[in-house]
């Protein structure tokens, strides 16, 4: 690891503040993402925020009836949030499916939004990787490919977003808040938060150098049956090869969102009219255009096959 | 390699973050020495106060410390074992404020008044905790490594339960979250036992638990 300077701040303000002020500054929360990559020095800040002093660890109502989530929120909290079981099951469900019990203690709702790929190739510092090192090329592409993207790449690069929260949010179309350091807050709809790779894969999402994310917000519930379905090569702690977050009305209608397919939560509304005429459907109109290689092909029946599943679970607890 | 590939990549990870390793334990000098000395930046520390296992304790440290490194390597408190040093065996598992977490995952400096327990405080030779009487009992290890881990993560999992907290496996999200030997795996999937121990456990946790598997 390269040594880094640290320093603790008490409000957003002064976290927005602090990054802004030092050169190659970042913010910490659970850290379970950025020490694992400042590890491996393919991050290599100079001086750390730790935002876990800030406060923003509640979730509370929203005066539209939806739900504010703070940033430093822990992932087990919103999980076992009795609200968000209730009206957004496909969340809590979605945050169970990731990690571990000990991760999700420390992870949060932010740093969750914010977690890099897990691209073999961006983990491997001897390997070229547009992410990891702009220009250098990708490995990943003519390379080992089977868990990366089939649709949403570009030719700098094909990596997944790992998050499996994030695919709920999209499914539930939650507007994420920040703040910046000259004070100025805005709110990003979840659909444009993360970015396609295009040539700029090192470019992730929609935030600008050094904006602190204080909250996620969710509209009003939808009511509907909530799944969250993935599909992994061990029944627990792994990432998703492919997943499907699912909000299904009893006349059939209603959202998917695909995980471990794109480099952002994939999710098209267009298709969602297809619901009612079934997984095959759907999925031919989400999929439209893929590119998957030679490797990851399979994932082109797999999210058919998943959205399938999803759709006869709800049938089953109709 | 196909199913988890950046496990093949901790080994590399390892001996590239063995420099700061070696400047804390003082081992020998040739891989100091090996490191260009006119690329490092000066060591950056900071001061933090914590409490582990009821000691109240005062350290100055390299910022880039772990909580594992320091419990280990500063407070001579060997029971947390490093592993995988990456958050995926669950070797390193201590719990902080009632939780457990990966202590590998987390700056030392960040732990500022937090109460930490580590395996060496659940309980002693003489007066083991339940949970180490139990796995004891159950044969829930072989070589022992993960062992500290497996336990802590076990304590703070029925704690868990106990919160109402619900799993992966948890048939119905609104209904209090209940014990089973299916919960209890679930629950237990981020601790790896390179021995393959796992039923043992269980065993042994269902035990406290005072329920069957
Ligand atoms: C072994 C392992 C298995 C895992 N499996 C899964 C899985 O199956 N599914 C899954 O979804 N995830 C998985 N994860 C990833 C885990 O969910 C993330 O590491 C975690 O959510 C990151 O949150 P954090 O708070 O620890 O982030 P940190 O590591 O603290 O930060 C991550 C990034 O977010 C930035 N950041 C943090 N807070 C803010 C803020 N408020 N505003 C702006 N920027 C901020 C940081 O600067 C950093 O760049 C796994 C992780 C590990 C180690
Ligand atoms: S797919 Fe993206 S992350 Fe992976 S090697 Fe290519 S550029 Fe890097």
């Amino acid at each position: 690891m390269k040594p880094f300077s640290y320093e603790r701040v008490t409000s957003p303000a002064e976290a927005a503040a602090a990054v802004a002020r030092t050169p190659g500054a970042r913010f910490i929360a659970g850290g379970t993402n950025l020490l694992d990559l400042m590890k491996l020095e393919i991050e290599t800040p100079a001086h750390l925020v730790d935002v876990n002093g800030i406060g923003l660890d509640r979730i509370e109502p929203t005066p539209e009836g939806g739900l504010r989530i703070g940033a430093l929120v822990r992932n087990t909290d919103l999980a076992a949030d009795a609200t968000v079981r209730r009206d957004y099951g496909v969340l809590s469900r979605a945050l169970l499916a990731g990690a571990s019990g000990q991760l999700r203690n420390k992870a949060t709702t932010a740093g969750n939004l914010l977690q890099r790929t897990r691209c073999p190739y961006f983990y491997d510092t001897n390997q070229p990787c547009n992410k990891r090192k702009p220009g250098s090329g990708c490995s990943a592409i003519g390379g080992y490919s089977r868990p990366l993207a089939i649709i949403g790449s570009s030719d700098a690069c094909i990596a997944t977003n790992p998050s499996d929260m994030a695919v709920a949010l999209r499914a539930l179309d939650a507007t994420v808040e920040t703040v910046q350091a000259d004070g100025t807050t805005r709110t990003i709809a979840i659909a444009d938060f993360h970015v396609l790779p295009g040539k700029t894969p090192h470019i992730e999402t929609a935030l600008k150098a050094g904006e602190l994310i204080t909250a996620v917000t969710l509209p009003k519930p939808l009511g509907g049956t909530h799944i969250y379905h993935k599909v992994r090569d061990r029944a627990s702690y792994a990432f998703a090869i492919v997943s499907v977050a699912g909000v299904i009305q009893p006349a059939g209608q209603g959202r998917i969102a695909l995980g471990g397919v794109a480099p952002r939560p994939w999710r098209v509304e267009a298709a969602e009219g297809d619901l009612p005429k079934g997984a095959k459907a759907v999925s031919a109109r989400l999929l439209a255009g893929a590119k998957p290689t030679a490797d990851n092909a399979f994932k082109v029946s797999l999210v058919e096959r998943t959205i399938g599943a999803v759709l006869a679970e709800v049938k089953g607890k109709a | 390699m196909a199913t988890f590939p950046e496990l093949e990549l901790s080994r590399r990870g390892i001996l590239a973050s063995g420099a700061a390793t070696v400047a804390v334990s003082g081992l020998p000098q040739d891989d100091a020495q090996a490191a260009p000395s006119q690329t490092v930046k000066p060591v950056s520390t900071a001061r933090v106060s914590f409490t582990v296992n009821g000691t109240p304790q005062k350290l100055e440290l390299d910022t880039r410390t772990t909580l594992l490194d320091a419990l280990r390597e500063h407070l001579q408190l060997t029971g947390t074992k490093k592993g995988c040093d990456q958050g995926q065996c669950g070797a390193c598992t201590v719990i902080v404020d009632g939780r457990r977490i990966n202590s590998c995952l987390s700056l030392a400096v960040m732990h500022e008044g937090d109460s930490i327990t580590t395996v060496e405080g659940l309980g002693t030779p003489d007066k083991l905790h339940p949970m180490q009487a139990a796995f004891i009992r159950h044969d829930g290890y072989q070589c022992g490594y993960c062992t500290p881990g497996q336990i802590c993560s076990a304590v703070a999992v029925l704690d868990e339960i106990k919160a109402n907290i619900p799993s992966h496996v948890s048939a119905d999200l609104n209904t209090p979250a209940r014990l089973s030997g299916d919960e209890l795996r679930e629950r237990m999937s981020g601790n790896i036992c390179r021995c393959g121990a796992y039923s043992n456990i269980i065993e042994a946790i269902s035990d406290v638990a005072g329920g069957a598997a």
